[in-house]
């Protein structure tokens, strides 16, 4: 059994690792849980929940001397030295950025696991703490810029006169920007949206954001990818943004590009050109900003009155939502972490998840991770527009060629007619009784319904019994061998016929519309008895309604 | 009245009752087409097959009456239709309704061991034909025997395959297109060998033939396309019945088998439209060679969801759509599912069912169990009329279904179910999967759908899962 400690993050992080929800989804996985008095108090947890979830509340010291230390933030460096050698401590470590805290955790002897490593596959997308963060950071974006904007968001005709609604443009429609639109549009402003990759149109659109469209001709790549925005798409881009600018009251920037720098896009003539008391939140403002004199963490107001905010805890103002997704993500990873859910530890380095988020371990280094072969991402987008159209072709046959139909129907028609030309009587009688009935068969269940197949089945079945005609002319014969086999044959067609009607009765009885069960109460047919549960119930309820 | 009784033979009054039953044949299945007139249809059937009887017990006894094998006739006549009776309405009374694909393969087997006696005795009778009625006759019972035999093992491993008697993988014999090609070169050889030499070692090998070949068909087929198996073997009993019609000059016979023939074959053909499978490689026993699966790659992770969860989902959904497998079935939980079905009915909740063609082991096969249950058949939609409307659906629960509900049909051209119809669930807003494990489904294909977002899967026996969320509820 291995003990899982949550230590209070370091102010002004409110975010805790493990809500009391999450406690006891750890302690079903076999571990035993202790929280640092107080650490989820900035997130709205108290202890006493925590207490009851089945955790122990415990000092800090006791809560970083565990086997498995929970963090959000990256410890300090006071934090690293009460972690116990072997033990290991997970949090979000932004390893790419912190090589020196890297060294710091691998010289301790910490085996360290960085949420925000998680590769990208599918399989690990309930660890992903990127996608669970940038959805509330992006719906916090929403309320900060509500909170410094001036005005309604929703347009309102009233006796004071009438409030235009506020115009909110979304750079960039990833998890975040969707949240951002969302949330904006629900408030009822005007939100638009841009984003290099046109197939998150209908993304946008679905929840209520209105996309805008860089035209231009995009020379399209081998791999599918339109990655390199070529010159004449930034060009354009960038008149949409100026134009933007111009018009609307807020921008809510989110694009970032994993491991290089945030790209600008919103330069300081369009922030200019914007009116007093527009708010610009840059979400990216902790990668060195989306936006021309943003600052992180900063709130600064340009000359001309407009607000930009460069806030980078975003998620943690909403601290309560956050820890949430943040602890499941973590149960998650400890779920994948302790494979028989006996609170044994196992580190699979054969693990495409474990290997990438481990960053250190045994004293060494280990990030960065051999790269993660992504499959579903290139190839899904690569082949994503083409199987669409194409998900249904490739197994459908051609169709026969008209040609090649009409020399089918044609010989099988002369083989017919040669067949009843030569034939001697009764053959060709016989002949078109075959025919006839064959058409017949074929049109009379065109239009069957689908519910229906196996009462017909079943009823076609006891037709089929009709074999017994012939065994019961052949009963009277002479040969007492011939007599023995008939009268096989008859019982063994009797079974069909009888059965065979006898059960689709007991079908047909069952079957019966919404409005009007008792239709299908009331049918003689003898054989329901023993199956028709229902049928005493029906009875009761309308004799009660009557009474 | 000399002129009457002149026109009145046994003859004439079989061959008139025999026109009003083959009539009757023809509103009957017409009948069965639609849930208005279904009843009525049985009734119909019933009523032709009576007058059937009736006029050919007339018929025959007329003509043979005072001879000493009449009284045997009727005495074994009767014996055999009582007993037969008996047990059929035994059967048809007890058979539970996730047995019915059984028993349907099993009374399918009856008319073809029926059909390979009839064709028998047409051998060992004296005909008194000659020259080419007497060869065009022996080509009768050897195409009679054929098809009878065909049918009788066919269905013979269907039920066996059905009930689980057997392993439903299907056979793979080397060369086995091959061996079904020259089973049919060999008939026909045989055929025409027993026409101009008629010796009786002829017919016991082509029986022997026959058998074989039926039972090479239907066990190199998977157990995932029964449905098409059954209706098939379907339309092959009424070929049997026709075979018989012709070797014993019977016109009811005639039309009746192909009336079952025809509706038979075209009921498979449907089936086949619904699994985009070629008709003519399910029949000749072509499909079952299940590509290996190449999905490893795709393999992810999937999310479990507690009963609680799954309960508090439900009761926040606006519209459930259920979509129904055989799980279901052998789980028994359709009456949890109705009951669930009709609680949140209660609840204001739009509750439909969806059911892909091929659900189950048979055509209909989740309708039948659903109405078993007493869920109206309004609410119950086919794969065409829900699958628009699934992406506005909250909640879709998938129980005891796998392949019908596979995204790798409509997403994966290199999946061996690419180009299958399926039921579009992943583009509802939630998927609770109900199953007992991670296991592929019949057509060992991995299910992708598993590892969505916005699918959680729900372990356990559907039945005892169904009633815990009920008890939630």
């Amino acid at each position: 059994m291995s003990r899982i400690g949550i230590v209070t993050e370091q102010s002004p992080e409110a975010r805790v690792a493990a809500t009391p929800a999450t406690v006891k989804q750890l302690t079903a996985l076999g571990h035993e849980v202790v929280v640092e008095a107080g650490a989820g108090s900035a997130s709205a947890f108290l202890d006493a929940s925590y207490l009851e979830a089945g955790a122990r509340i415990t000092t800090a010291a006791e809560a970083l001397a565990s086997d498995i230390v929970l963090k959000v933030n990256a410890p300090t460096e006071a934090e690293i030295a009460q972690v116990t050698p072997g033990a290991m401590l997970i949090g979000l470590l932004a390893p790419a950025f912190k090589p020196e805290l890297l060294e710091a955790l691998a010289a301790r002897g910490v085996t360290a696991l960085a949420m925000d490593a998680v590769p990208r596959i599918s399989r690990a997308q309930s660890m992903d703490v990127l996608s669970s963060m940038a959805n509330i950071s992006g719906y916090r974006a929403v309320v900060e810029a509500a909170h410094e904007f001036g005005r309604f968001f929703t347009g309102q005709v009233t006796a004071a006169g009438k409030v235009p609604p506020a115009k909110v443009l979304v750079a960039g429609a990833g998890v975040a920007g969707l949240a951002a639109i969302g949330a904006a549009s629900s408030l009822g402003a005007i939100v638009r949206a841009t984003d290099p990759r046109p197939e998150v149109a209908d993304q946008v659109k679905s929840i209520g954001g209105e996309y805008l469209k860089v035209e231009v001709e995009v020379e399209q790549s081998t791999d599918g990818y339109a990655k390199a925005t070529s010159e004449a798409y930034d060009r354009r881009a960038a008149e949409i943004y100026a134009e933007q600018a111009r018009d609307v009251d807020i921008i809510i920037t989110t694009a970032l590009i994993p491991g290089r720098p945030a790209p600008k896009l919103i330069t300081a003539a369009d922030v200019a050109s914007m009116k007093s008391g527009s708010v610009i939140v840059d979400m990216a403002a902790g990668q060195g900003g989306n936006v021309a004199g943003s600052v992180a963490g900063e709130r600064i107001v340009t000359p001309n009155g407009v607000i930009i905010l460069g806030y980078t805890d975003l998620a943690s103002r909403l601290p309560t939502q956050a820890s949430q997704l943040y602890g499941t993500n973590v149960v998650n990873l400890v779920k994948l972490l302790t494979p028989a859910k006996d609170g044994v530890l196992v580190l699979d380095f054969d693990d495409v998840v474990q290997r990438s988020v481990t960053v250190a371990r045994d004293g060494q280094v280990t990030w960065p991770p051999p790269p993660v072969q992504v499959s579903a991402a290139p190839a899904a987008a690569a082949s994503a527009p083409s199987t669409a159209g194409a998900a249904a072709a490739p197994t459908q046959k051609k169709p026969m060629s008209p040609v090649k139909k009409v020399a089918l129907i044609a010989v099988g028609v002369a083989a017919l007619f040669a067949v009843n030309a030569i034939a001697p009587p009764p053959l060709p009688q016989h002949f078109t009784v075959l025919v006839l009935a064959i058409v017949v068969g074929f049109y009379v269940i065109g239009k069957v319904a689908h519910a229906l197949h196996t009462p017909l089945m079943s009823v076609t079945n006891a037709i089929s019994g009709i074999i017994v005609v012939g065994a019961m002319v052949q009963i009277t014969s002479e040969v007492p061998v011939v007599q023995v086999l008939a009268a096989v044959a008859v019982l063994l067609a009797s079974i069909n016929i009888f059965g065979g009607f006898a059960v689709t009765r007991r079908m047909l009885a069952m079957f019966a519309k919404g409005a009007a069960p008792a239709a299908a109460a009331s049918t003689s047919a003898p054989s329901t008895s023993a199956s028709a549960k229902g049928t005493p119930a029906v009875n009761v309820k309308t004799g009660a309604e009557r009474a | 009245m000399p002129e009457t009784a002149a026109l009145l033979t046994p003859a004439s009054i079989a061959g008139a009752a025999y026109i009003v039953a083959a009539l009757l044949f023809i509103m009957s299945l017409a009948g069965l087409s639609r849930h208005e007139t279904a009843k009525a249809g049985v009734n119909y059937g019933i009523a032709g097959m009576a007058i059937a009887l009736v006029a050919t017990v007339w018929l025959t006894f007329a003509g043979a009456w005072g001879s000493p094998q009449a009284t045997t006739g009727l005495i074994l006549l009767v014996v055999a239709v009582v007993v037969g009776a008996a047990i059929g309405l035994w059967r048809a009374r007890l058979v539970p309704m996730t047995g019915m694909p059984e028993l349907i393969a099993l009374l399918h087997s009856f008319v073809g061991l029926a059909a390979v006696l009839v064709g028998w005795n047409g051998a060992l009778e004296e005909t008194g034909m000659t020259g080419a009625l007497l060869d065009i006759h022996h080509a009768e019972v050897f195409i009679g025997v054929f098809i009878g035999a065909v049918t009788f093992t066919g269905s013979i491993v269907a039920f066996l395959k059905l009930s689980a008697r057997m392993s439903s993988a299907p056979l793979m014999l080397p060369g086995k297109n091959a061996l079904n090609l020259g089973a049919l070169v060999a008939f026909v050889v045989l055929t025409v060998w027993y026409v101009i030499t008629p010796e009786l070692w002829l017919l016991v090998v082509v029986t022997a033939l026959a058998l074989a070949l039926g039972w090479h068909l239907v066990a190199s087929i998977g157990g995932g396309d029964m449905p098409v198996v059954i209706s098939m073997l379907n339309s092959y009993s009424g070929w049997a019945a026709a075979a018989a019609g012709f070797l014993l000059n019977n016109d009811l016979l005639i039309v009746t088998g192909a009336l079952v023939g025809s509706s038979g074959a075209y009921l498979s053909y449907i089936m086949c439209k619904a699994m985009n499978r070629s008709f003519i490689s399910v029949i000749a026993g072509g499909f079952g060679i299940a590509a290996p699966s190449k999905g490893d790659a795709e393999v992810g992770e999937h999310r479990e969801i507690e009963v609680e969860d799954a309960a508090e989902m439900l009761k926040n959904a606006s519209s459930v759509v259920i979509t129904p497998g055989y799980g279901m079935a052998v789980a028994q939980a359709q009456y949890p599912v109705a009951e669930l079905t009709q609680k949140l009915r209660e609840r204001g909740i739009e509750v439909r069912f969806g059911i892909h063609p091929v659900a189950g082991r048979l055509p209909g096969h989740m309708n039948v169990l659903l109405a078993e249950a007493k869920v109206p058949y309004d609410i119950v939609e086919e794969m065409d009329e829900i699958n628009d409307d699934l992406a506005d659906t909250s909640v879709v629960l998938v129980i005891g279904a796998n392949d019908t509900v596979n995204p790798a049909a409509a997403e994966d051209p290199g999946s061996p179910i690419a180009g299958m119809p399926v039921l579009r669930v992943w583009e509802a807003d939630n998927v609770i999967v109900f199953k007992r494990s991670m296991a592929s489904g019949y057509a060992g294909v991995p299910n992708p759908l598993f590892y969505r977002d916005n699918a959680q899967m729900l372990f356990g026996d559907a039945k005892q899962r169904v009633e815990d969320i009920l008890r939630a509820i």
